[in-house]
Order: C-alpha cells, then sequence, then structure tokens
C-alpha cells in the first residue's frame, strides 16, 4: 500500500523533477498547488488495501483555520484508486468522538457495503475499524463522504478513480482531478439553523426597492406583485451561498489558485467532482473548449461544449486541449452568482489568467414555479402540433388555448398523486411541470456560448436492459420553503415514511416532479438509472444523481437490479438532513447478502 | 354581543385570510387529455399486458426523424384528481422489512435506524427574537419599549412565548407576558393557545387565556392576531403587522400596525367598548448582520372611543407622537 507517509518522497521527487512543487501541509500530494497530474508514483492510496482514518484537524483558507473533519489528514481526502475486477479492501478507523461512516458514491456494490448507517449498516463507532470489502466491477470517476450527520460539509469527502479492466475508450495524456466543494467557518448545524429561523438568511441578492427603480433587478411590478402574493423569494436561488462559502478547487480557496500543469497539445482529462455540500457550478475555462467524456463515471459519447452545469454529487470527465503556451482560468461560478472556485492551468507553475468577473444574478421566472407546460405547450404547438394539423384534425390551436390559462392554482392538491400528503411541509405544487431536461440550466440560459444540456448525454455504450418499463413511478419532491422543511411527497423522513418498493430486475419508469423551486440534485444509491431524454434510442444515458430543475420534472428508467436497501435523496445536505430522504428496497432478497 | 364579534374580527379575518389563500382550490379545470395519454391508461386493446408504457408518448404520431426534445411523460398534474399510482407487483413487498438486520443484526440496526431517522428531518431549533427594543421620545418625555419572543421546536409542534412591556425611567412599568404552545397548520400560518400574565397594568393584574393566529399573509406580511378571555371574565383582542420594505440589502423600512379591541368597558384597565387603541410606526433599520439591526422610527399612536375618556379622565393625552430609536435582532 502506498500512503500519505509517502508523500514527502514523492513531493522531493517532484522537486527534483523540477515542477516546482511546494508543500502544502493538510493536502493530498495531488490536490497539492502545481499538480504536475496524477502520475502512477503520486502518494495515491491503491490496492490492494487501503487504510483511511477518520478524525479532527484544522483547516486553513483564506489565512483562516478552521476545524474540519477529515478522512487520513487531509482536505480532500486522499485519492483512491481502484481498478475494474479487482477486490476492493478499505479499513476505516474512526477516532471522532461521534459515528462516521464513508459511502463510496456511485459505486456498484452489495448493499451493505454502501455505508449509510441506519440503511446499509449501522455505522463505525467512535476508536472501531470497519472493513469494507467489495468487488469491483465498472469504471470511471466516482466520490466518497461520510454519511453521518453533517460530516460531509466538514470536509470529509475525497475522489476516487476505477481505472477500466481493458483499454480505456477516452484517449488522454494527462489526467487532473478536481474536487469542487464548498467551505464554511460555520458549522453546518449553525447554518442549517440559521436557515430554520430565517430561510432567507444567507441571501444578499434579494430584490429591493432600488432594484425596482433602478431596473437592477429586471422584474416589473407586476411580477413582483405575483411573487410576494405567493411570499416567494424570486431571488432565492441558493440556500446557503458566498456570504458564508468559500468555494473550494482541491482544498484551495480562489487566492490560493490551485494549479494543474499541462504540455501544450497534450490532451488534458479533467476528472470534475462536486463534493459540496449546497453548492451548484457552472463551469467553464475560457478559451478552452471541453468535450465531455464520462458523466457521472458511465461513458458518454464526446460532446464539445464551452460551459456545464455540475450539480452537487454530480462527476464530469472532460478532455481538453490547449494549444498554445499560456494560462487559463478553470472558473466554477456558484449558481446564485455569490462567488467562484477558481483554478488555473498552465505549463508551468506561476502563471495565471485572467479571472473573469461574476455574472448577473439570475432571478426566478414561471417556469421555476411549475407552470412550465406552456412554454412547453409552444414547442409542442410547433413540435406535433403540426403533426395534427397535417393529419386533419381541423382544430390544432384549440387544446393549447385551454392549457395557456393563467389560471394556475400554485398548490392544488388534485395536482398531486393520491399518496402524497398536501399539509404544511408544502407550499407548491406544480400546476403544470414541465420536461426540462432540453433546457440550459438556470442562468446559462443567454450565455454566449455553447452549454451543455442533459439531452446532450448520449451512453457510449448501449444500455444493458432495453426491456420497455413495466410500470410507472411517480415521486414528488416538497418543501416549505419559508419553513425550511423538505421531503418527498409532503413527508420528511423523520415522520415515518413508507419506503420506496421495487421488485428485483423490475423495470420502472420513475418521474420525478419538483414542486419546490429549488433544483434538487436527486441520488440513488446502488443503481444507475437511465435520463429519458428522448436521444438516440438504446443509449440513455446513466446517472447516480440527476439535477431537478425548480418546477420541472426529470424521466428516468430504472433496473431495481441490486437487492436490499438503498438510500434515496436530495444531496442538498441541507436538504436531506431536513427530510428530503427515503430508502429505496429492492426485494426479493435472494442471495444478497453474502 | 356585538362588541364579542368585533373582538373576534382580527382573528377570523386572518384566519379566514389564511385558509383562503391555503386551502382554496379552484375546481379542477377540465383538461384536454388530448396531447398526453395518462401514464395509467392502460392502452387498452394494445398487445402488451402489464404495460402503462409511458415511453413514448407521441407514440403514433408521425415524427420521421424531427429532433426531439425529451418525452413530456405525463404526470398527475396532467390528470387531475388524485390518480392512485399502480399497484406494487407483490414480490416487491416480499422478504424482510430491513435487509441490513440479517447482516449486522437487529439490535445494532435499530438503534442506527432511529438516529438516521432523526438526523433527517426531526430538526429542532430555538431562537430568541428581539423584536422591538426601543427607546422612545414624546415631547421630552422619554419611555422604552420591549417586544421581545422566543420559540423552541420542531416544524409542526412548538412552545412561544413572547412579552411586550413598556415604561419610563421612572420605574413606571407595564407589561405582560405569554406562555404559547404553537402548531403549524399550514404553510404560512401558526395557530396558537395558551395563557397571558399582564403585571402593573392597574386592576387585579389579570390572567388571560389566550388563543391567536400567527403566521405570514401574502405580500409578506408577518401577522400576529389574538383574542384574551381574562380571569375577570373580559374579552380583548390584538391584531399586529408588519412588513419588511428592503430598500437595499442591507437597509429596511418597516411598516408596523396594531389595532386593540375590547368586548366590553373594563374601567379598572381603562379601556372602552369597541376598538380601544391603534398603533402606526415606521422604522429605519440597518442590517449589520441578518441578526443585528439598529433602527430609528416613529410611531404614532391614539387611545379611540371610551378608551380615550378613559385616558382623559385619567390627566393623560389619548394621542402620541414618538421618534424610536431601537434594536432588532435575534440569535
Amino acid at each position: 500500500m502506498r500512503s500519505i507517509q509517502t508523500d514527502r518522497r514523492a513531493l522531493l521527487r517532484g522537486l527534483a523533477g523540477g515542477a516546482g512543487l511546494f508543500a502544502a501541509p493538510g493536502l493530498p500530494a495531488w490536490a497539492r498547488s502545481g499538480s504536475a497530474g496524477l502520475r502512477a508514483d503520486l502518494p495515491t492510496l491503491d490496492g490492494p488495501d487501503v487504510r483511511l482514518t477518520v478524525g479532527h484537524s484544522p483547516f486553513t483558507v483564506g489565512g483562516r483555520t478552521g476545524h474540519a473533519i477529515t478522512v487520513n489528514g487531509t482536505l480532500p481526502a486522499p485519492l483512491i484508486r481502484l481498478r475494474e475486477g479487482q477486490t476492493a479492501r478499505l479499513s476505516v478507523t474512526n477516532t471522532l468522538d461521534e459515528d462516521t461512516s464513508i459511502h463510496w458514491h456511485g459505486v456498484l456494490l452489495p448493499f451493505h457495503m454502501d455505508g449509510v448507517p441506519g440503511v446499509s449498516f449501522p455505522g463505525i463507532r467512535p476508536g472501531e475499524t470497519f472493513h469494507y470489502e467489495f468487488p469491483v466491477i465498472q469504471s470511471g470517476t466516482f466520490w466518497y463522504h461520510s454519511h453521518s450527520n453533517l460530516q460531509e460539509a466538514m470536509g470529509h469527502y475525497g475522489p476516487l478513480l476505477i481505472d477500466p479492466a481493458g483499454a480505456d475508450p477516452v484517449a488522454y495524456d494527462r489526467e487532473h482531478v478536481i474536487v469542487l466543494s464548498d467551505w464554511s467557518f460555520l458549522h453546518p448545524h449553525e447554518i442549517l439553523d440559521r436557515l430554520k429561523k430565517s430561510p432567507g438568511y444567507f441571501n444578499r441578492s434579494r430584490t429591493t426597492l432600488s432594484g425596482l427603480l433602478s431596473g437592477e433587478d429586471g422584474m416589473s411590478l407586476e411580477e413582483r406583485r405575483m411573487w410576494g402574493q405567493m411570499r416567494m423569494d424570486p431571488r432565492d436561488i441558493a440556500d446557503v451561498n458566498g456570504t458564508t462559502y468559500t468555494y473550494l478547487v482541491n482544498g484551495h480557496g480562489p487566492a490560493e489558485n490551485w494549479t494543474g500543469l499541462f504540455r501544450p497539445g497534450e490532451r488534458v482529462r479533467l476528472r470534475v467532482i462536486n463534493a459540496s455540500a449546497m453548492s451548484i457550478f457552472n463551469v467553464r475555462i475560457p478559451g478552452l473548449a471541453m468535450t465531455v467524456v464520462n458523466a457521472d463515471g458511465e461513458n458518454v459519447r464526446p460532446v464539445e461544449t464551452d460551459e456545464f452545469q455540475i450539480s452537487v454529487a454530480e462527476t464530469y470527465d472532460v478532455i481538453v486541449r490547449p494549444t498554445e503556451d499560456r494560462a487559463y482560468t478553470l472558473v466554477a461560478e456558484s449558481v446564485d452568482r455569490s462567488g467562484m472556485a477558481r483554478a488555473t492551468l498552465a505549463p508551468r507553475m506561476g502563471m495565471t489568467a485572467e479571472v473573469p468577473p461574476l455574472r448577473e444574478v439570475p432571478t426566478l421566472t414561471m417556469r421555476d414555479m411549475g407552470m412550465g407546460g406552456m412554454a412547453g405547450m409552444d414547442h409542442s404547438a410547433m413540435g406535433h402540433g403540426v403533426d395534427h394539423a397535417g393529419a386533419g384534425h381541423g382544430e390544432p390551436a384549440a387544446a393549447p388555448m385551454d392549457h395557456g390559462s393563467m389560471d394556475h392554482d400554485m398548490r392544488n392538491p388534485d395536482n398531486a398523486p393520491a399518496g402524497m400528503a398536501v399539509g404544511v411541509g408544502v407550499d407548491m405544487v406544480s400546476p403544470d411541470p414541465a420536461n426540462r431536461l432540453g433546457e440550459r440550466p438556470m442562468g446559462l440560459e443567454d450565455a454566449p456560448h455553447r452549454v451543455l444540456v442533459y439531452t446532450d448525454l448520449v451512453a457510449l455504450a448501449p444500455n444493458k436492459d432495453q426491456r420497455p418499463p413495466s410500470r410507472a413511478l411517480e415521486i414528488h419532491l416538497t418543501g416549505n420553503m419559508e419553513r425550511f422543511m423538505w421531503g418527498f411527497d409532503g413527508r420528511k423522513f423523520s415522520e415515518i415514511v413508507e419506503p420506496i418498493r421495487f421488485e428485483r430486475d423490475e423495470r420502472v419508469r420513475v418521474t420525478l416532479v419538483n414542486d419546490t423551486m429549488m433544483a434538487h440534485p436527486i441520488h440513488l444509491h446502488g443503481h444507475f438509472f437511465e435520463l429519458v431524454t428522448g436521444g438516440p434510442a438504446g443509449h440513455q444515458p446513466l446517472k447516480h444523481t440527476v439535477n431537478v430543475a425548480p418546477g420541472s420534472k426529470v424521466t428516468f428508467d430504472l433496473t431495481a437490479d441490486a437487492p436490499g436497501d438503498w438510500a434515496f435523496h436530495c444531496h442538498m445536505l441541507m436538504h436531506m438532513h431536513a427530510g428530503m430522504f427515503n430508502v429505496v428496497t429492492v426485494r426479493p432478497l435472494d442471495g444478497a447478502a453474502s | 354581543m356585538i362588541r364579542l364579534l368585533i373582538c373576534m374580527v382580527p382573528l377570523l379575518l386572518v384566519a379566514g385570510a389564511a385558509t383562503a389563500q391555503d386551502h382554496e382550490h379552484h375546481p379542477p379545470t377540465a383538461r384536454t387529455p388530448a396531447t398526453a395519454p395518462p401514464a395509467a391508461d392502460p392502452h387498452a386493446g394494445h398487445d402488451m399486458s402489464p404495460a402503462p408504457e409511458p415511453a413514448d408518448p407521441h407514440a403514433g404520431h408521425d415524427m420521421g426523424g424531427q429532433a426531439m426534445g425529451p418525452p413530456d411523460v405525463p404526470t398527475s398534474a396532467d390528470d387531475q384528481g388524485r390518480p392512485r399510482q399502480p399497484p406494487l407487483p407483490p414480490a416487491a413487498l416480499s422478504g424482510p422489512a430491513h435487509a441490513a438486520d440479517a447482516i449486522w443484526g437487529a439490535d445494532r440496526m435499530t438503534g442506527a435506524r432511529d438516529l438516521l431517522r432523526r438526523e433527517n428531518g426531526d430538526v429542532r431549533a430555538t431562537a430568541f427574537i428581539i423584536d422591538r427594543l426601543e427607546v422612545g421620545f414624546d415631547d421630552g418625555r422619554e419611555s422604552w419599549t420591549w417586544d421581545l419572543a422566543g420559540w423552541t421546536g420542531g416544524d409542526i409542534n412548538r412552545f412561544w412565548w413572547k412579552s411586550e412591556a413598556e415604561g419610563d425611567f421612572d420605574g413606571e412599568i407595564e407589561g405582560e407576558v405569554q406562555a404559547l404552545y404553537s402548531r403549524a397548520i399550514s404553510p404560512f400560518w401558526d395557530v396558537q393557545a395558551g395563557v397571558r400574565q399582564d403585571f402593573g397594568k392597574g386592576g387585579d393584574n389579570p390572567t388571560h387565556l389566550v388563543l391567536g393566529l400567527q403566521g405570514l399573509a401574502p405580500y409578506w406580511w408577518e401577522v400576529d392576531a389574538a383574542t384574551f378571555l381574562s380571569t375577570e371574565g373580559d374579552l380583548t383582542a390584538r391584531f399586529e403587522a408588519e412588513y419588511d420594505q428592503r430598500i437595499t440589502q442591507r437597509l429596511i423600512l418597516q411598516p408596523r400596525i396594531e389595532v386593540e379591541a375590547s368586548a366590553s368597558d373594563i374601567p379598572e384597565l381603562g379601556l372602552g367598548s369597541g376598538l380601544t387603541h391603534v398603533e402606526a410606526g415606521l422604522r429605519l433599520r440597518y442590517e449589520i448582520a441578518k441578526e443585528f439591526a439598529p433602527y430609528v422610527g416613529v410611531e404614532w399612536s391614539r387611545d379611540l372611543g371610551g378608551t380615550a375618556d378613559f385616558t382623559r379622565a385619567a390627566g393623560g393625552e389619548p394621542e402620541h407622537t414618538r421618534f424610536v430609536i431601537g434594536l432588532k435582532a435575534w440569535f
């Protein structure tokens, strides 16, 4: 086992090699400023046995030091590198005075190794060492993090790469891991406490009178009246934001400028992981086109773009090919434009490129209120509405007109499935949710360059299970923004909810309906689901986490092929902690448990 | 009786607004099912037995290779009336309730499950709120006011306490303290019930039963309305509302109104029947932090009807205009 103890040797080698590495205690070598890339001789942790220790550490960013929960003393945690086909053996020792755990995010494994206390196992008690062991049956970019309390928000996360057993279909000359995250000197429980008392606590971009008079808010008085009538905030984009967060790249704040090296002409693979607690990022590298080759660890047909949005817990691998001898800035801008994570790609250390300023704060629209169907109707009128006309249905305009009525009730229980509780925890039921998978993500609608949308993703390999779904299931993502309550189908997990049940190997078409005006990155453990994008048949993109845009719906096909109990939740940690969590059961178990 | 009704008016008004806003729903608008068949539609006549097959809602349309967006899979909103979801296959209900029990033991898993449940939704908090802590200046006379509150509990059930008092700097003080059970009844409204103890008000400083409604009205008005039934059998009521107009992100203008009423003459408290007192204030605060905001403002108040007569008879002025300097804070 190569471990963190070999850092110094590798570091010296790096220095001898003239790469200009300098020591940054508290960071794994791959995350240090001036990374030359992930080379085999850099101290990543790999098989057959990996030892991890969870403990308390100081963490310094922006000249200030706070208290972090770390793995092997570093933030982010060490890079774990496995190979498809091996058996992973990872021992985790808990030196905290509370339970801990590690969930291997996106990794397919037996349910009792999934690392969710209370679902897959009892958790790791103080002083205890837990041995994870599972066969590695996939490859790609993944990550790992605590699933206990809010430890993940305090630094307990790191990257996990699995190399393919055979040749990698993605060709590249060098790779860097880009772990994006958000750090606050406020304890996450303090953050949640403030949100409970004042849900707009962290928002310093709300609509104001001066913004109305100057036109800076970009809203008419009438629009503002409508939002006020509903007691909703059109600027509630991120619950927690740059007013408390420092956004990090590999544990570095923007001023510390993590730098990844390249030689001009090289194909550089960036493995971007959003390990944030609460932050969605828009990622771009001004001057460089990015070719997306992998999403959530699964290869996709290469698609070139200039900017992509990465929601919490998602991963994207992109290939960039800088040909000039110059530096490039990697910008990961928080979706509410309250701050950014920044890094540099450069041929040599010490080089920097211009850092673009934060762009304008986005404002929510009618579509974010679940009234998306209206524009959707226009779309369909342009699409198969024409077909109707062509088929001689005499009155093609009639149906869209009915739908286009403004008479939307924003909280009509009739728009919810029968099993949903439309009570205190539900301040809205989307009256006409639109499928927005083909739309540019929030804030990037008018970006003057290419932007990745979910419908651009096409699985490289054919989908393994191409049976049509035998059952449809609708799950509503619900909340009450004013009380900071979140749940599924109107219930918090703490209310002792019925699990979401699947039959083993059942093929189900699940539609998530977002009844809130916030985005929710929904993560299903133990499975990949296929986003129903309407793309090439049999190549639906596989995801472990999908961002459900405000007031929208997302449909995925799931083959429930992993028997056991699995967590299913919003990966906004505060939303999860406030109740947006449930257990998925897959039965029968037969032979599941080893 | 009419007076009693007047007393109940603020509460009823707010209650009416609350229910109207939160529960009113328009009759289900008839939607044309033409565009999208409901998911549950078994496509009777097709030869695909159990499959609801929403896979391609455009099936049958001539799409001729045209670039399509994602399919518009129908949901409950397309099929109003709270449709039932298709039943679970029986095998999904087979096997143990908790898969991990067989591997790690039910004992340890039970404890972990309990923790998991608490960590995913059962958030408790405790707040202390200084809504107004201010000094007032009225024709050279100085007075002070406190308006404090706090709560502790979860999302639905909370314990609230509230206290308002005013006095001068010569030791005069009159006020009240309330202890309330509060229950959320709709997304924006809590119903509150409990007791109120007066102090320094003359008479026997009655104790009251309290029934109130507190919450957020449309257009972001914070509303607190309550009726009080005293140990003397007197029924009174109070309605308060305040609104935050952000001028900038930190500079906030807050209009505030308060109206009080009594169902009967209560001479020992100096109250006449009907509307007894009205206050209207305007406070400009600066949020140094969200939870710490000093302010300046002006407040006009007037005793009404018989109450004004009682006030005059006691040698007081029924109408006051005060300039105030104070602090709004919470933690």
